[in-house]
């Protein structure tokens, strides 16, 4: 018989949140830089000296340690997975971060990239040993034409910033060919625009007009008309726009854009509202960049790699840069050299990004023509679910109108609150939620952005909008504190961003000897 | 005797003789929140009215400092340069940000004074 | 549909909440006249099994580097990534999370892309390092613009020793800008004379290192004639293991240095992602594109870090912003942080020397073939040879023969007059037997060749 019992239920005893000696709290764990755990003769990999040779490195052989702290094999892992546990991710949760799509990451898409005939490929190895590769993209290629109604697509560019670049790029070449391009420098972008257009445009030398946005949200073809001069030459404009609405003036604006002798360019992040229902090409679009970490959900990895092939029409199709998938027989080649055609120059060395083109091709076979309307139609069903679930206690700056894929609020509602958009969105941490995006688009005051995507069931959706509902009653209600506070539930409090920007400290150093 | 005159962008000109301190009001470094790091211009260089002439930045915003009136730039506030967030704490004094040697005194009229400046601001609220 | 937690009807209760009657109606704005109302030419929805099923098809349509012996390099390399590096990085908190802009709920990712800046600032001996950049060639075209805002100049130098595809960027890039571009012409034996091609309005000059032949190079003396003249030093590197061997861009004198990371825990993926480094001085910091992570307290005190600085950015300057760069390689960074964690400041320099005895080895072998010469006197884990024949068709002979056997120098600069040569890189995953079948079908392919 075993004498050694232990309890079983919980003991009588009041619970104090006492510092612990680790500074963790049970799962919660503190870890230290791989600077200040790591050794300059530890490795996690066995490498194996070489047999003696002489060098043919003479006079450029490195002479001084380089710094770099090295870790067994299990103290890398653990050291990489605990920090792993401070981060929210779409697996864990809701992440309705608008403007940037965080829907489900299919894991077979990362299964399928990793091939070894796509993983284990050199972008330079002869096209003889990599026509399965070639015509991934190309069918890939034909996909996104397919979605958009365009005539051509550049698949280079590496993220929707560099597609965005790469579609002004082509459009400047045009005006080139028109002889036009530099009294034709004016680019007209919306204030609602993301920070990245008038970046861009700036980048190829081109100035940024605005065009103010009406009431409603949207832009008119008249404001369009007003803003068009002998020096436009292009607008960008963002279809589904930044504040979730549909540009339901875009085809006369186009018509007014190409009459005006300007070039459309569409900044197609928000894509994935519209697959299967309408087509940019129908639409008058010259230009348009596709995220495919966003549409396609090839996953964000904290930040990225992305990818951004941008799509062409038939105005601007002769341009799109180097290297283009050309037909040979029954052959794929790859024409590697601007100067060959009228393409503008390349974007970046080798094709692309080939692991996110697996991925984002498995997932549109996955889904097929059909799934991929249903995930549109699912998306901006679920964001027009939360839009009115909130819409009495929160404040929509666009009135009740639909939206597409997210669903717009402003901070007015909040005004007599003391508290701000921030606290807000701090407090939703604490609820196990990310924020929606926060202070974007900057035309809306204390914006709160909410993107649901499609991934989210409706018990998912139900239990999201009633803790939103709730806060948004406690803030109303004079529950100051726990917003201000907040979060207080995660593994850091709010952080100090002025002490880190005037005082900017960017990498490692080994402290001054005591 | 000194005079501060504003302009609809928050910049204030403090004016003692030939020479003009400009800076931003207190309004203003309220509005950006605290203030990391700010770009000077440096002695010599001519504005016009209305010109770009210095950078102020807090950590979620950066905004330009246009000259209120014409002039020359003949000193750059050291202090603001090391410690910006002496904006935050004395705007109107020892935040200024650089002082001009002023081309046309003239341009002062049509800035605000400090009692227009207030009502101008209320309208804002 | 698999991925699609809503069914029919989840969706008629929420559109009954909506208050419409059907979806259309939310795609109201959408004109008439373009609402898509045919099925998408697209085939119908595919099963798990399909799916892998036609893409392993396709996969198996390439010749996988690892599956032949292989010699190809020029800006990517095949290295051996740790097993522990691929599972890492596909735990969901890394893998699936965005941008950390909510630094409470994303200290993992902060304090990775710190220890990344600061491994980076370490391995080219600069002051500041970002959290990526797309890959080599784009950063390579940010440093240049960066350049031209330090000194307020537009006119950059491009050695003949810059991989042609980065030189292709930043020309594109120019020209866009109505920059100065000035390419010089493609220098295999590393003679050229860059001091020369500096002048007073000269932004940058551009050196690769090794550069695109293998060559090593010393940078300090470029360093000092660029910086006589008011101009930037921009050291380049394709190949970041070399790194771990060789003198570092800061020791050299860079102003700015730039590079391909993907060498270090990425895949060769048929030219990506990859992970563009950057690194600068730290007095050009306001200038730098991209991201930085930087280190500050929480309201408890703890050490925290934070996305910082970023009023250099898109989402903030706006059309003033130091570059229009957004998503970066942010999962590739954190490849390279844990591969470089793995290796430490011994493995890597294990791993430089494998490569360079690889290197040495082979350069040998293939100096003792028949009408084949090696160009390079220093050089890492690559080289340059000089064969009688025609550098591409010999390639495509060999490939015929099993053997990846480089980069013939006229796939990327045709018409340079320079058909003849072909860069050829070994690494620790090339075998002495790998070498030997190289050297053989090398002579077999140029006696045969010989003989039309």
């Amino acid at each position: 018989m075993n004498s050694h019992g232990r309890p079983t239920r919980p003991a009588d005893a009041e619970p104090t949140r006492h510092a612990t000696f680790t500074g963790n709290r049970g799962l919660d764990m503190e870890e230290a830089l791989i600077f200040e755990t790591g050794r300059l003769d530890a490795t996690g990999v066995d490498l194996e000296a070489p047999a003696p040779f002489s060098s043919r490195l003479g006079a450029h052989a490195r002479r001084e340690a380089i710094g770099l702290p090295g870790l067994t094999e299990p103290e890398a892992v653990r050291h990489y997975a605990r920090l792993s546990r401070n981060n929210y991710s779409i697996d864990v949760g809701l992440y309705p971060l608008g403007s940037c799509t965080m829907k489900h990451n299919p894991r077979l898409n990362e299964k399928v990239a990793r091939l070894p005939g796509f993983a284990d490929l050199h972008p330079l190895q002869p096209v003889s040993t990599a026509q399965g590769a070639l015509a991934l993209i190309e069918a890939l290629a034909e996909a996104l034409l397919a979605l958009t109604g365009m005539s051509a697509v550049a698949m280079s560019p590496k993220a929707g910033a560099h597609g965005e670049l790469c579609g002004m790029m082509a459009i400047k070449a045009a005006l080139a060919a028109r002889g036009e391009d530099k009294t034709r420098s004016v680019v007209l972008v919306p204030d609602s625009a993301h920070g990245t257009n008038p970046a861009t445009a700036a980048l190829i030398g081109m100035s940024v007009r605005a065009v103010p946005a009406d009431a409603d949200g949207v832009v008119s073809a008249d404001s369009v008309r007003a803003a068009l001069a002998p020096d436009v030459g292009a607008i960008m404009l963002t279809n589904p726009n930044t504040c979730g609405l549909f540009e339901r003036n875009i085809v006369a604006i186009a018509e007014a854009v190409h009459v005006a002798g300007a070039y459309f360019y569409c900044d197609g992040a928000n894509f994935n509202a519209v697959m299967g229902k309408t087509r940019p090409g129908d639409l008058g679009v010259d230009a348009m960049h596709i995220n495919l970490h966003k549409t396609f959900s090839t996953p964000h990895g904290g930040g990225g790699p992305g990818a951004g092939p941008v799509v062409f029409s038939e105005r601007l199709a002769r341009y799109a840069p180097a290297p283009r998938i050309v037909r040979s027989g029954d052959a794929l080649a790859l024409a590697e050299h601007a100067e060959d055609s009228e393409a503008f120059g390349r974007m970046s060395a080798f094709h692309g990004q080939m692991g996110m083109f697996v991925r984002a091709y498995a997932y549109i076979l996955s889904h097929g023509g059909d799934g991929l309307k249903q995930a549109s139609e699912d998306a901006v069903l679920a964001a027009n679910y939360i839009r009115v679930s909130l819409a009495d206690l929160m404040s929509a700056p666009f009135g009740d109108r639909p939206c597409m894929h997210e669903a717009l609020f402003d901070d007015r509602w909040l005004k007599d609150s003391g508290l701000t958009t921030l606290d807000f969105a701090k407090a939703m941490i604490d609820e196990g939620y990310h924020p929606m995006t926060v202070y974007f688009p900057l035309v809306v005051h204390g914006a709160m952005l909410i993107e649901p995507t499609e991934s989210e069931s409706k018990a998912s959706l139900d239990l999201f909008i009633m803790a939103l509902r709730d806060l948004a009653m406690k803030a109303v209600s004079g529950e100051r504190e726990r917003f201000l506070a907040a979060p207080i539930h995660a593994p850091r409090r709010r952080l100090d961003e002025t002490r880190a920007a005037r005082q900017p400290v960017l990498r490692w150093t080994s402290p001054a000897p005591v | 005797m000194t005079e501060t005159r504003f302009t609809k962008d928050h910049e204030y000109v403090r004016v003692d003789g030939a020479v003009g301190i400009v800076g931003i009001s207190d309004h203003a470094q309220k509005q950006l929140g605290d203030v990391v790091f700010v770009e000077l211009p440096a002695v010599g260089v001519k504005f016009a009215k209305g010109d770009s002439a210095a950078v102020v930045e807090s950590v979620k915003a950066a905004s330009d400092v246009f000259a209120p009136v014409s002039g020359e730039v003949v000193e750059a506030n050291g202090a603001v340069d090391a410690t910006p967030g002496l904006i935050n704490e004395d705007a109107m004094a020892g935040g200024w940000l650089f002082k001009l040697r002023l081309a046309n005194p003239g341009e002062l009229a049509s800035l605000m004074s400090l009692a227009d400046y207030e009502a101008f601001l209320k309208t804002l609220a | 549909m698999r991925y699609l937690p809503l069914d029919t009807a989840d969706r008629a209760q929420m559109l009954a909440r909506v208050g419409v009657q059907t979806i259309d109606a939310l795609f109201a704005d959408i004109p008439a006249a373009q609402r898509l109302t045919t099925p998408l030419p697209l085939a119908d929805g595919a099963s798990e099994i399909e799916v892998e099923r036609s893409l392993a098809r396709l996969a198996a349509r390439n010749v996988a580097a690892g599956s032949v012996p292989f010699f190809l390099g020029a800006g990517a390399y095949r290295h051996h990534v740790p097993a522990t590096v691929d599972h890492l990085i596909q735990r969901s908190e890394f893998l699936t999370s965005y941008t950390p802009y909510q630094p409470e709920i994303a200290q993992g990712t902060l304090q990775v892309l710190f220890e990344f800046q600061s491994q980076v600032a370490a391995l080219t001996g600069m002051e500041v390092a970002n959290a990526s950049m797309y890959d080599g060639s784009t950063a390579c075209g940010e440093a240049m613009l960066m350049a031209h805002r330090v000194t307020r100049r537009r006119k950059a130098v491009l050695s003949g020793g810059l991989h042609p595809q980065y030189a292709d960027v930043a020309a594109t890039l120019g020209r866009m800008s109505d920059d100065e571009i000035i390419r010089r012409p493609l220098d295999p034996l590393a003679r050229e004379d860059l001091a020369a091609a500096i002048d007073d309005e000269t932004s940058c000059v551009i050196v690769q290192n090794p550069d695109f032949f293998g060559n090593l190079r010393d940078l300090a003396p470029i360093a000092a004639a660029a910086h006589a003249k008011g101009a930037l030093l921009i050291a380049v590197f394709t190949e970041a293991v070399s790194l771990g061997a060789i003198r570092s861009p800061g020791e050299m004198g860079a102003d700015i240095a730039v590079g391909e990371g993907q060498s270090i825990g990425n895949a060769l993926n048929f030219g990506g992602p990859y992970v563009g480094l950057f690194a600068a001085r730290q007095k050009h910091l306001r200038q730098m594109p991209g991201r930085l992570a930087g280190e500050t307290v929480d309201a408890d005190g703890r050490r925290s870090f934070v996305l910082t600085l970023s009023t250099r950015e898109q989402h903030i300057r706006r059309e003033k912003a130091t570059s229009n760069i957004c998503t970066n390689s942010g999962l590739c960074a954190l490849a390279f942080s844990i591969h470089m964690t793995l290796l430490g400041e011994t493995g890597l320099r294990r791993l430089a020397n494998l490569n360079h005895a690889a290197a040495v080895d082979l350069a040998t072998r293939l100096g003792a073939v028949k009408g084949v010469s090696v160009l390079n006197e220093a050089f890492f884990n690559e080289f340059t040879i000089r064969t009688p024949r025609d550098g591409a068709a010999l390639i495509e002979d060999l490939a015929k023969r099993g053997i990846i056997g480089g980069l013939p120098v006229s796939r990327l600069a045709p018409g340079a007059g320079l058909d003849d040569l072909i860069v050829v890189a070994a690494t620790e995953m090339t075998t002495a037997a790998d070498r030997q079948a190289y050297c053989e079908a090398l002579a077999q392919c140029l006696s045969s060749g010989a003989t039309r």
